[in-house]
């Protein structure tokens, strides 16, 4: 048999597609899954009241402030840090096995499972620090939990602005910090912004972190203070979901529809943000 | 009598373990071209870059030896300031990500100066100076991307003006531009001597012979012969370097 060029084209062409479509199919699955189960439970009362009757009734408002001042807190806290740290590891540390061995470690903390860091929060800012269940406990090891994707992500873009740059800063008498702050820095924003923006999805959507840390099984009113408990979405959403018997199935769906829409609103904005510095973007 | 900008003696560079620069002594003289001249990986650029301290940015760069700019070792000045003095331009058009006159207004700014008329003022002499005033006036506003590659370059010479260099280092400054361009970046280092050093490192003798003063032959990291352009192009002493010019070999 001759082999034809033209059909072994198609025929990958035809898995690849296949792949793609495999992927494509579940999460739209589920994303029409959810709209269509959760949409007749969002309204005005159910988006801003506090929850009733042992939270089969009423809103789920606490939680969605609890979820905001969540991620508010862990990116505060890690972008800072996690930016400074890419900071000193691509411009400053020597390249020599030290640096290495950090470099893979911190790689390799991003794949630690959540719960991990959740006991690490309990140990550390709940019973160490004295800071209890709150939202600044719950705040820091989410933070501590993206931290690694935020300094790797952060890093690689940092290390993607070309190097002539930074030639071309220096040899005009600028000094390193110069050349970071005005050259390196505004080149990289946008692949800092898509660390942040894998950072605020994990952020808004784990449970296990927060359920040691800060999360309230039931609590209809708002947090007062930082070093007050508070209901967050995923939390919530497991609660209603296996600990409380008789939840209308739609609420369920409805808070699941409000997280995601949640960290999509959040993603746009990051997103909306890195598309202007990237039309910067020329070379 | 002609100043003495760049005095250099027993210079050797190490990267690692290779051996990049041999044994090299010789004098720059101020509002001279001094062309340097030889095969690729001889150790022009490494020379070059020493000139402004740019290889200490390398890892594992070791040297021995002096070099003294106007009586004074470079390794005792500051390297911001002794960058200042002594600015470069690079093989490509590296233009940063910003407007023509932010372009222009880098160095000035990094050294404090914010004063919107002063850099005006400065940016529009520098431009002048390279040749690309009157090509850029109305659009200093623009990303310097969208200029030719020989504007580009041009933009790069008036970026390094505006720093009011005494020297100026080109790195194989026409590589990337067409004959045109060429002549227009060499028209312009023939009258910026009057004001500034210039060391031009290039791969084209023609180049060298065109604008150098005088024209240093390097090969394997070693200073070959130096002397007059003239004297090089027609009565060269080392036999290499005749071969070199004649196109026997590099």
């Amino acid at each position: 048999m001759i082999k034809n060029p033209y059909r072994t084209q198609n025929i990958a062409f035809f898995f690849l597609f296949l792949a793609t479509l495999l992927i494509v199919i579940p999460v739209g699955l589920i994303v029409v899954l959810i709209i269509q189960k959760g949409l007749p439970a969002i309204n005005w009362q159910f988006l801003f009241s506090l929850p009733r009757q042992g939270m089969r009734a009423g809103g789920i408002f606490p939680a969605i402030i609890g979820t905001i001042y969540l991620v508010a807190g862990a990116i505060i806290f890690a972008l800072p840090i996690g930016l400074l740290a890419a900071v000193y590891l691509s411009e400053y540390a020597k390249d020599n096995l030290l640096t290495r061995i950090i470099k893979l470690a911190i790689v390799n903390l991003s794949g630690v499972p959540s719960v991990v860091y959740g006991l690490f929060g309990l140990v550390l800012f709940v019973v160490f620090f004295k800071f209890g269940a709150s939202i600044i406990s719950g705040s820091l090891t989410l933070g501590i939990m993206i931290l690694p994707v935020i300094i790797t992500t952060s890093r690689e873009a940092l290390e993607s602005v070309p190097y002539s740059f930074r030639e071309v800063s220096l040899s005009l008498g600028a000094s390193k910090w110069q050349t970071i702050r005005h050259i390196v820095l505004p080149n990289a924003i946008p692949g800092i912004l898509t660390g942040t923006i894998l950072g605020l999805g994990r952020v808004a959507g784990e449970t296990a972190p927060i359920l040691f840390t800060v999360a309230a099984f039931y609590l209809p009113q708002l947090p007062k203070s930082i070093f007050d408990q508070v209901m967050a979405l995923p939390y919530h959403l497991y609660v209603i979901s296996t600990q409380v018997p008789n939840v209308d199935e739609k609420m369920r769906y409805g808070t699941a529809l409000v997280l995601l829409a949640l960290v999509l609103f959040m993603n746009l904005v990051t997103v909306i943000i890195r598309y202007k510095f990237r039309k910067k973007k020329k070379w | 009598m002609t100043q003495i900008k760049f005095n250099i003696k027993g210079l050797n560079i190490w990267f690692g373990s290779i051996y990049a620069l041999r044994q090299i002594s010789m004098d720059i003289l101020a509002n001279e071209i001094l062309s340097v001249i030889g095969p690729s990986n001889s150790g022009k650029t490494t020379f070059l870059r020493m000139l402004n301290r740019l290889n200490d940015l390398s890892q594992n760069f070791r040297m021995n030896g002096t070099v003294m700019l106007m009586g004074r070792d470079i390794r005792g000045i500051d390297a911001e300031l002794l960058r200042k003095r002594v600015g470069m331009v690079f093989a490509l058009p590296l233009v940063l990500p910003l407007s023509i006159f932010d372009n222009t207004a880098y160095g000035l700014r990094m050294h404090g100066i914010k004063n919107m008329k002063i850099l005006k003022n400065k940016i529009e002499e520098s431009l002048r100076e390279a040749h690309l005033w009157e090509e850029v006036k109305d659009r200093l506003d623009e990303e310097a991307f969208k200029l030719s590659g020989g504007q580009q370059q041009r933009l790069c010479i008036a970026r390094t003006l505006a720093v009011e260099p005494e020297v100026i280092l080109f790195d194989e400054p026409c590589s990337g531009l067409d004959p045109i361009s060429t002549a227009k970046v060499e028209d312009t280092m023939v009258k910026l001597k009057q004001k500034y050093t210039v060391v031009l490192v290039t791969n084209n003798v023609k180049q060298a012979a065109r604008v150098g003063d005088r024209t240093a032959f390097f090969l394997n990291g070693e200073l070959i012969e130096l002397d007059t352009t003239d004297k090089i192009f027609t009565v060269p002493k080392d036999k290499r370097t005749d071969d070199y010019i004649r196109g026997k070999f590099g």
